[in-house]
């Protein structure tokens, strides 16, 4: 990797003398940068190069993403606008709101809508609150700190499509793990497959397990950031070790808990791996009764079970359209609280 | 890369723990670190269990109690994963994709990364500003234009289609510019400019040395989240040429009706990574940490 002034002044001799004294002026520091108004082709190319170059190291990330997110992004829209079938792909036709009609119209749609938010909060409520935790004990001083650290973290190894594997084994409701120690402690199995809090919360442990060790470890590392002197005060005003979690570290950890939130939230819209693999052979339909099927699946399921990739299109446009107004919801309750709390 | 490398820039931070560690830092008593093991059990159970009915047999795996303790079994079905179930296939294949998508992101992140962090340009600001709001657009909003074009190109089922759309990221852009901005010092630069360096020059020789430590900790992350990746691959190849997720996605739905050879596959596809945990553990721990901390 040799940059173009360098190559092409190793081709002419002439240009050996100037190239021998930056290589001394680079030791001694001193200023031998071409000067301005130096009409020569060398100090053109320097100017080109530093006015260039900020643009070229972009270009990589906004070419590639450009062309395979933010083009297929605006494509998308333009198809849930059409009548595109997987099995014809060639005959795209005008649909106008079809696509948007035939969904809102839907069962399953609100059905599958309503399931992602149950999930969802089913999932990052109990996740957040134990990774809050987690990290509060982390934050101790502990023996083999980075041990337990890593522990916690393995789960996020684990593909989604792997933990659910396993955990459709565990959640089996004849012979699986969950309803043996249920039995154990005297609770009736419970039908993790057809049930529909049942399900859910099954399909939702997969997330909480997957997740909470990587969420501690960013309230960990927030944690760690809140200055010493704040407990040391609150300690002096006589505040216990919960008292001084509840209103210093918490109000502390706000953005960080904010941030967190809204990852997790934009993760559970997408939802999909999970419920996808926890129906086994019944595929993309989300359980028997669709009693599991989050948006992301319910696109699937249109789009290449049945076939009818316009309306998929549709799907993930409202997928989008409701991640950007829970943003704006989360942008508003986050200043609603930072005004509360002065 | 070493230790040293990896804390280097994050001095002062490190100082503050120390004094925190010193004075006021409490010490864990019995019962955090009985909810630690517990939390540590539940974590770790799972994937314990997966070897352990990897080592069973399918009856066995359907008679109640559930096996608590490892069977004779776990090398045949490891084979049968492997040969029947196309593990081996898979494996080779993500080990191609991920390393593949891992080398771009990194590459292609510290460079722009730098230009963000170091660098003057018109619109820079906004074109920051667009790469941290595309974090917010799920996978799904590509996928049904991406699977036309493929197929358009006769690219469905191998292994371009998921490596190119992947080759980029604008988490990895955002990480290494908040790393770089305060790990490179301007004066470097400046320095090598002044010595006449073009850009290329002092990319190699004053931001890739600078950058190292992050780059490391960006690559493993970027292999992990490559190795799991799952809607666009399950989409685009199917079981002929699969990766490790679309195969565990064929296991899952009925291609081979067996309870222990599916945990063995599990198992198969997630024992690289886990590898890369015991191997890389403490800086893919700090990585996220320091990702967290700056984004």
């Amino acid at each position: 990797m040799s940059s173009p002034t360098a190559s092409t002044a190793s081709t002419t001799s002439d240009e050996a003398p100037t190239r021998r004294a930056s290589r001394t002026s680079r030791t001694s520091r001193a200023p031998r940068a071409p000067r301005r108004g130096d009409g020569s082709w060398r100090s053109r190319l320097y100017r080109w190069d530093t006015k260039a170059s900020p643009y070229a190291f972009i270009a990589p990330f906004f070419l590639i993403f450009g062309a395979f997110s933010l083009v297929p992004l605006l494509y998308t829209a333009w198809y849930s606008l059409h009548h595109v079938q997987l099995s014809s792909l060639s005959t795209q036709t005008w649909a106008g709101l079809d696509n948007y009609r035939n969904l809102f119209s839907s069962d399953f749609f609100w059905n599958a809508l309503k399931n992602t938010f149950t999930i969802g909060v089913l999932s990052t409520v109990p996740q957040l609150a134990a990774a809050l935790w987690l990290a509060h004990m982390l934050n101790y001083r502990l023996r083999g700190s980075t041990i337990w650290r890593v522990v916690m973290l393995t789960p996020y190894a684990t593909s989604a499509a792997a933990a659910t594997l396993v955990f459709v084994l565990l959640f089996s409701p004849d012979t699986g793990m969950a309803n043996w120690l249920l039995h154990q402690v005297g609770i009736g199995a419970v039908n993790w497959r057809e049930s529909n809090w049942g399900s859910q919360l099954a399909v939702s442990s997969i997330v909480i397990w997957r997740w909470t060790g990587y969420n501690a470890l960013i309230y960990l590392a927030a944690m760690q950031a809140v200055p010493a002197d704040l407990y040391e005060s609150a300690a002096l005003d006589g505040a216990g070790r919960w008292q001084q979690f509840r209103h210093v570290t918490i109000p502390m950890l706000r953005p960080t808990i904010l941030f967190t939130v809204i990852v997790s939230t934009i993760g559970a819209t997408q939802l999909f791996a999970e419920p996808l693999l926890f129906g086994g052979v019944s595929g993309a339909k989300g359980g028997s009764e669709h009693q599991y099927q989050t948006l992301g699946l319910y696109m699937y399921d249109q789009g290449w079970t049945i076939g009818n990739l316009g309306k998929a299109s549709a799907i993930a446009w409202s997928m989008f359209l409701i991640l950007l107004v829970i943003a704006a919801i989360n942008l508003l309750v986050s200043r609603w609280l930072r005004k509360s709390s002065q | 890369m070493t230790t040293t490398d990896v804390t280097l820039p994050r001095g002062p931070q490190r100082q503050r723990r120390r004094v925190m560690g010193a004075g006021k830092q409490l010490h864990a008593g019995p019962v955090t670190y009985t909810a630690l093991v517990l939390f540590a059990l539940v974590s770790l159970a799972p994937l314990v269990w997966t070897a352990v009915a990897a080592s069973r047999t399918n009856t066995r795996l359907a008679q109640t109690p559930p096996p608590l303790w490892f069977g004779g079994n776990l090398f045949k079905n490891l084979g049968t994963a492997w040969d029947q179930a196309g593990m081996g296939t898979a494996m080779l294949n993500s080990i191609v994709v991920a390393s593949t998508i891992t080398a771009g992101t990194v590459l292609f992140s510290t460079l722009a990364g730098f230009a963000f962090a170091k660098l003057r340009f018109r619109f820079s600001s906004l074109l920051l500003l667009l790469t941290i709001g595309t974090m917010m657009v799920p996978p799904q909003l590509a996928v049904v234009p991406l699977y036309l074009w493929m197929t358009d190109l006769g690219w469905a089922n191998h292994l371009q289609t998921v490596i190119l759309p992947t080759l980029v990221s604008a988490f990895g852009t955002f990480f290494m510019r908040q790393y770089l901005v305060q790990a490179l010092p301007t004066e470097l630069i400046e320095a090598a400019r002044m010595d006449g360096a073009s850009s290329l020059r002092v990319v190699w020789h004053v931001v890739f040395p600078a950058a190292r430590p992050a780059m490391a900790v960006l690559g493993l992350l970027t292999f992990v989240m490559a190795w799991n990746d799952f809607l666009w691959p399950i989409i685009a190849l199917n079981s002929q040429n699969p990766t490790v997720q679309v195969a565990l996605n064929e296991l899952g739905t009925g291609y081979i009706p067996d309870d222990s050879v599916i945990m063995a596959g599990a198992l198969l596809g997630t024992l690289p990574l886990l590898v890369a945990f015991l191997l890389f553990g403490k800086q893919i721990v700090g990585g996220i940490m320091q990702g967290a901390v700056k984004g």
